[in-house]
């Protein structure tokens, strides 16, 4: 190779333009965001741990749940993903680099900027954004703290990032596939990014649409959103949600990616399915841009739309359930083993298609209105969340780490990780079905005494799901550090692709000639 | 270098998306929901000063017609209709009357917001003249009468029989200091 990364420890990362390097920084800003998201869950469960006021003030209650889903959303999975494409979409396509690298650069660098403004604000006069990570007008207008100018600005910057980020990966894909990698040849991974990255451009400058229409009704006197002057906060809630929606699928679609690379792998058989994969993808993507409005089905719609989003909705599970079907039958007859990346990936697919199936409860509008607003929504969104992206984003590290730093993790450690992730996950989001099932409202600090049982349960399982993830941390970092050394490119057995063609570890420098690909 | 005028090509109408993007969600959204509600009637919003014309009373028929009125968040005025409910055949206009008094020692603006339900009637709630069409000054301790002059649509579906009209009066001191002045 010509060259390999810069000596200076800070030139090398502060204007690193490698895919690798950038990945890297993407990975480790996520899991630090995942952290931080995972300490306000810790607040808020301790809080719920009782019934009654017992650590912190309601006011704070609010912005800690605020900020656990806007952290968790916009700083932990969504860059993670960035980072597991930065890395991958390049050496699975057999290109030299991703194909804009300095923006590429920007993209990273103007993220931790992000996040600083809107953490900052817990400790500014008035306190940080209180009013849910959807931040529904009026709530997030007429009636929040003044900080919330910060929040608006730091949504920007991170929109702005995801779009430059998304526009890279759409310009790598089409321009940068190597001789022969036609569109039907690629990884399916590659392919779910591709389509996220065509969502985050169509729908990061709605949610960017959104807060300037805040910005402009809270300081510049129009009245898109407020009743006072002709405008409706209604209107909010479509707004959002047209982004919203499709965002949900931005989060789980490179995550179906991730999964259709490892399942095949330890199955030791190529996906089942592979077009109809490609194809279910587009469907969802699709579906998405139409179904917004069965979070809103509580608003007072006509009964016309509420039939309409209903029956679009659960017109979803018809891709999605594609999806299930061909992983089980990936599955079905492989010569499987169960490392820690495959047992990611199974649990994903049990308890992800679990939290489909609260989906398909939760889009029939009569009984909506019932479920609407408590914890049963809760339990349905952290199955699909955490089982879902969190837990392929574990398996994508645990897949690929060997690969990007040449050293095994500790296969032991890993799955005990797993066991603990997987059991302590359920013990918190299961009892969470209940509690809204019996009338628990979510996003506050107290609740009835008749709850009281299901929230201490569901409260030591999350404290033991936040222990799961330090020991992920630790695994991870002793990985790196002093992890048994492998030279094998292959790594797994039955792994396919290009980027196992690549030695191992992965050399900084990859596919400075193209590959050929038959 | 070829491929980065390939790049240039997807970079521009990447950008060129977000930024059709970014205008549909100002430019072309709140109006179009907008134009959604008016047509299907939800939201309840009713609709501009109507010029009376000829239209035959339908005296076979009587709607009853119920008012509210509700205070928007610290809105401090005494604000309430001065009649509750009125029996009117379609067709046949009336006046009725709201009653507002700023009780506070401060100039004030309010501004009144109307809503109809059932939604399929809000269409044919027709307002000749209403205080809701323009912001209310007040003066310290000013105390009004404000009128609207309405009529029913004979055109009104045959299975409304009860229209509810409601008034939420907001404060909007803040975004009209211009009208404080001329009240005094």
């Amino acid at each position: 190779m010509a060259h390999g990364p810069s000596e200076n420890f800070f030139s090398r990362w502060l204007f690193s333009t490698n895919h690798k390097d950038i990945g890297t920084l993407y990975l480790w800003f996520s899991f630090a965001m995942f952290l931080l998201g995972g300490a306000f869950a810790m607040v808020i469960r301790a809080e719920l741990f009782q019934p009654g006021m017992q650590l912190i003030k309601p006011e704070f209650f609010n912005q800690m749940t605020t900020m656990h889903g806007l952290v968790m959303v916009f700083g932990a999975i969504m860059p993670a993903f960035v980072g597991l494409a930065n890395w991958m979409i390049p050496m699975m396509i057999g290109a030299p680099d991703m194909a804009l690298p300095r923006m590429n650069n920007l993209s990273f660098w103007i993220l931790p900027f992000a996040f600083a403004i809107l953490v900052s604000t817990l400790f500014m006069e008035g306190g940080g954004p209180n009013f849910g990570w959807t931040f529904y007008a009026p709530l997030s207008t007429t009636y929040a703290p003044d900080t919330v100018n910060y929040f608006i600005f730091g949504v920007h910057i991170m929109g702005a990032s995801s779009i430059m980020g998304s526009i890279n990966i759409i310009a790598t894909v089409m321009n940068m596939r190597a001789p022969g990698m036609t569109y039907m040849k690629m990884p399916l991974f590659v392919w779910t990014w591709v389509i996220t990255a065509f969502l985050l451009v169509a729908v990061m400058p709605v949610l960017a649409g959104a807060v300037t229409m805040m910005l402009m009704d809270i300081n510049f006197g129009t009245s898109f959103f407020d009743a006072a002057g002709g405008g409706d906060p209604v209107l909010f809630q479509h707004v959002f949600w047209f982004f919203g929606h499709p965002e949900v699928y931005i989060i789980i679609l490179p995550a179906f990616g991730v999964v259709s690379q490892i399942i095949p792998t330890f199955s030791r058989k190529p996906l089942f399915g592979y077009s109809s994969m490609v194809y279910a993808t587009a469907s969802i993507a699709f579906l998405s841009f139409i179904v917004w409005a069965h979070h809103m089905f509580t608003v007072g719609m006509p009964i016309a739309g509420e039939l309409y989003f209903m029956y679009a909705t659960m017109l979803i599970a018809v891709p999605t359930g594609v999806k299930v079907f061909n992983w089980v039958t990936t599955m079905y007859k492989g010569a499987l083993t169960f490392e820690t990346p495959m047992l990611f990936s199974i649990a994903f697919v049990i308890l992800f298609t679990f939290g489909g199936f609260t989906g398909m409860m939760l889009s029939i509008a009569a009984a909506d209105t019932q479920y609407h607003d408590t914890y049963f929504v809760v339990a349905h969104f952290h199955y699909v969340m955490v089982a879902g992206a969190v837990f392929s984003g574990t398996a994508a590290v645990y897949y690929w780490l060997p690969k990007w730093c040449g050293r095994m993790y500790d296969e032991t450690m890993g799955k005990l990780q797993f066991w603990i992730a997987f059991i302590a996950f359920n013990i918190t989001f299961m009892p969470q079905h209940f509690l809204g099932l019996a009338g628990m409202p979510r996003r506050y600090s107290d609740y009835g005494l008749q709850f009281a049982d299901w929230n201490m349960v569901s409260s030591i399982g999350a404290f033991m799901y936040g222990g799961a993830q330090l020991l992920f941390l630790y695994n991870v970092i002793r990985t790196i550090g002093w992890g048994k050394p492998i030279d094998d490119p292959q790594v797994w057995e039955g792994a396919e692709g290009l980027e196992w063609t690549l030695p191992t570890p992965a050399p900084f420098h990859t596919f400075s000639t193209p590959p050929i690909v038959k | 270098m070829n491929n980065s005028i390939t790049h240039r090509s997807v970079v521009i109408k990447s950008l060129f998306g977000v930024v059709v993007m970014f205008m549909f969600a100002i430019f072309v959204l709140p109006p179009l929901y907008d134009l959604f509600c008016e047509i299907t009637g939800i939201g309840g919003k009713t609709g501009d000063v109507y010029t009376a014309t000829e239209i035959t009373v339908d005296t076979s028929r009587e709607v009853e017609v119920q008012f509210i009125a509700t205070n928007n968040a610290t809105m401090p005025w005494d604000f309430y209709p001065v009649e509750h409910k009125v029996m009117v055949h379609p067709g046949e206009s009336k006046e009725i009357v709201f009653y507002a008094r700023n009780r506070t020692g401060a100039d004030m603006v309010g501004q009144a917001i109307p809503n109809v339900l059932p939604n399929n009637a809000a269409d044919y709630f027709l307002k000749t003249e209403c205080f809701c069409f323009n912001n209310q000054p007040l003066a310290a301790g000013e105390e009004a009468d404000l009128a609207v002059v309405f009529i029913i649509d004979p055109d009104l579906p045959a299975s409304v029989n009860t229209v509810t009209l409601s008034y939420t009066i907001f404060d909007i001191t803040d975004r009209v200091p211009m009208q404080v002045s001329q009240v005094q």
